[in-house]
């Protein structure tokens, strides 16, 4: 048997003629790629990171020469060139430096307060009998009400100011990272929590070293959705009765007939959200090292 | 009560045979346990004392209650009438390693620490005592089934538990990792002296590492023997095949007189 196994000298080039013949027979040639012949470039990297700006750039690319060859009219839809102009014009009349801290501001602290509360509820209901009898079922009743349909009563009862569009942003915060909260912490593997009561942890160890830590991904997750959330709730909060902040400009340059000022507040929300999934990507990146990462190709 | 005098006799005559156990009291004292699920008693009376250093394996078909007075032992579940004592410090393997997967490995092993990073020197010589301090900073995650056990393994031996629980805890392991993990325990037990109780369905792991073979049946413990051979054991020792063959056929297995782990199936 085994010296059948063991292949020295001219056998071997009737193993490669079998490799060679795999293509077309019941063999699957599984042998790595030969990388002798390549430079050591990353191409499969920088080949995603290329196709990953490529198909904006040349989104912008079509436009721009839609509009510069007069198919489309420049007064329904702006060429990007014309809202970079936007861009500058608002730059040199201080608008944009003005606009976008508050408009940050506002998610932030509607951010902060929904997200924070939504939290508190989520460990409370996750980890007590009697956090999740009060507040749960309350909560999930609430939460199918689309936050939209919350704009006329928050205007009812904080004014058209600031703090309904606080109130707005974070109810839309506040259910995402409570939902996710909730379930991780609820979820926690029962193996471990009785592992650590084997090791005569106290019910505050288990839930401080065992529970809450496995539980962060969850809730990790709920911080990234309410992320969006909030950024949509701060439109849509904008569109009310704002004078101050992108949506006030945005509102602004649609009664003055700009409409490249419009679009050009719009990229700004799109940028505001690109850069908060690249925060939340190094957040997670940093808080949760333990976390196996799955990617496919 | 019969039977309960019994085992005292057994336990007694367990204690002399160890000159350093013989002035101890003993570590488990077990009395008519007795633990019901619905209508049945998976646990109908047992009686057991252990003594430190003391090794058992507890041998059984599936659902005769080995991991329940396990757990019972090791406080996770109550038994429903009886008098059960046991350690305070006492600490469990289980099947799965049940490593916190966001705690870096030699947290793991100190667990149960007030203040963790004090006994960070502790920890590390636990893992070095089963040789995996090279992964103390490492991910849970990283680790091969064999490394995760055996950082179980560090984490019950690091409180230097009068008791040991071990619930199947290489089942899960490979053939050649479960051999080596076999010396690493008998070694490990032999400095640090706990009373052991080990829950298997390996027969022949049971007679290696124990010095008692307690077989449990409709709630009671139906055999109890005592594994006369001297350490190390080799499974081509007549008395070893002697004894097996003795357990399998108390098992309800027709034992084939060929050496070879066999694995218990649950007996119908």
């Amino acid at each position: 048997m085994s010296t059948d196994d063991i292949s020295i000298g001219p056998p071997a080039l009737g193993v490669l003629d079998v490799v060679a013949e795999a293509k077309n027979a019941a063999l699957e040639d599984l042998s790595p790629a030969d990388t002798s012949k390549g430079t050591g470039f990353p191409w499969r990297l920088w080949s995603g990171r290329a196709l990953r700006v490529a198909v904006p750039v040349a989104v912008i690319v079509v436009w721009q020469v839609a509009v510069s060859s007069g198919w489309v009219n420049e007064n329904s839809l702006p060429s990007p060139e014309t809202i970079l102009k936007a861009y500058r014009e608002l730059w040199q009349s201080g608008q944009l430096q003005a606009a976008l801290p508050v408009s940050l501001a506002r998610a932030g602290t509607g951010l902060l307060l929904g997200g924070g509360l939504g939290l508190i509820l989520g460990v409370f209901a996750g980890l007590w009998r009697i956090g999740e009898e009060m507040f749960d079922a309350t909560l999930q009743m609430l939460r199918t009400i689309p936050f939209i349909a919350l704009v006329p009563l928050f205007v009812t009862w904080f004014g058209i100011g600031e703090p309904s569009k606080i109130a707005l942003i974070g109810s839309a915060a506040l259910f995402p990272i409570y939902l996710n909260t909730y379930h991780s912490v609820r979820g926690a593997d029962l193996k471990l929590v009785e592992a650590g009561r084997a090791f005569g942890l106290s019910n505050r160890q288990i839930a401080l070293r065992i529970v809450l830590p496995t539980a962060l991904p969850g809730a990790l997750t709920g911080l990234r959705y309410a992320c969006s959330m909030s950024l949509l709730a701060l439109v849509l909060a904008e569109q009310v009765n704002a004078t101050s902040g992108i949506g006030y400009l945005i509102e602004n340059a649609q009664n003055n007939q700009r409409p490249d000022i419009v679009i050009a507040g719009i990229w700004i929300y799109a940028m505001l959200g690109i850069v908060v999934d690249f925060l939340m990507r190094f957040l997670e990146r940093v808080t949760v090292p333990w976390r196996p990462r799955v990617g496919l190709g | 009560m019969s039977v309960s005098g019994k085992k005292v006799t057994i336990a007694a005559a367990t204690a002399t045979e160890s000159d350093a156990a013989a002035e101890n009291s003993p570590s488990v004292i077990v009395r008519g346990l007795r633990r019901v699920f619905g209508d049945r008693a998976v646990l109908d009376g047992i009686d057991l004392t252990l003594y430190t250093g003391d090794f058992i394996a507890l041998l059984g078909p599936s659902g005769t209650g080995k991991t329940t007075l396990l757990r019972i032992l090791g406080g996770l579940d109550t038994a429903d009438e009886g008098k059960v004592v046991v350690p305070r410090a006492r600490s469990i393997v289980f099947q799965e390693p049940r490593l916190v997967p966001a705690m870096k490995v030699w947290r793991n092993v100190v667990l149960g620490a007030p203040n963790m990073r004090a006994v960070k020197a502790q920890a590390i010589a636990s893992l070095a005592e089963v040789g995996i301090e090279k992964h103390a900073n490492a991910w849970p995650r990283t680790l091969s089934g064999g490394e995760a056990q055996r950082v179980a393994l560090a984490r019950a031996l690091a409180t230097e538990p009068g008791l040991l629980l071990l619930d199947e805890p290489f089942a899960a392991l490979d053939a050649l990792t479960r051999i080596r993990m076999h010396d690493l325990l008998a070694a490990l037990c032999e400095r640090h002296r706990p009373a052991v109780v080990l829950v298997t369905h390996d027969v022949d792991e049971a007679i290696l590492l124990a010095d008692r073979v307690l077989v449990l049946a409709d709630g009671n413990i139906r055999l109890d023997l005592p594994v006369d051979i001297g350490k190390p054991r080799l499974q081509s020792d007549p008395r070893f095949l002697k004894l097996r063959e003795r357990l399998l056929e108390q098992l309800g297995v027709v034992a084939a007189a060929g050496a070879g782990p066999v694995e218990v199936q649950p007996a119908n």
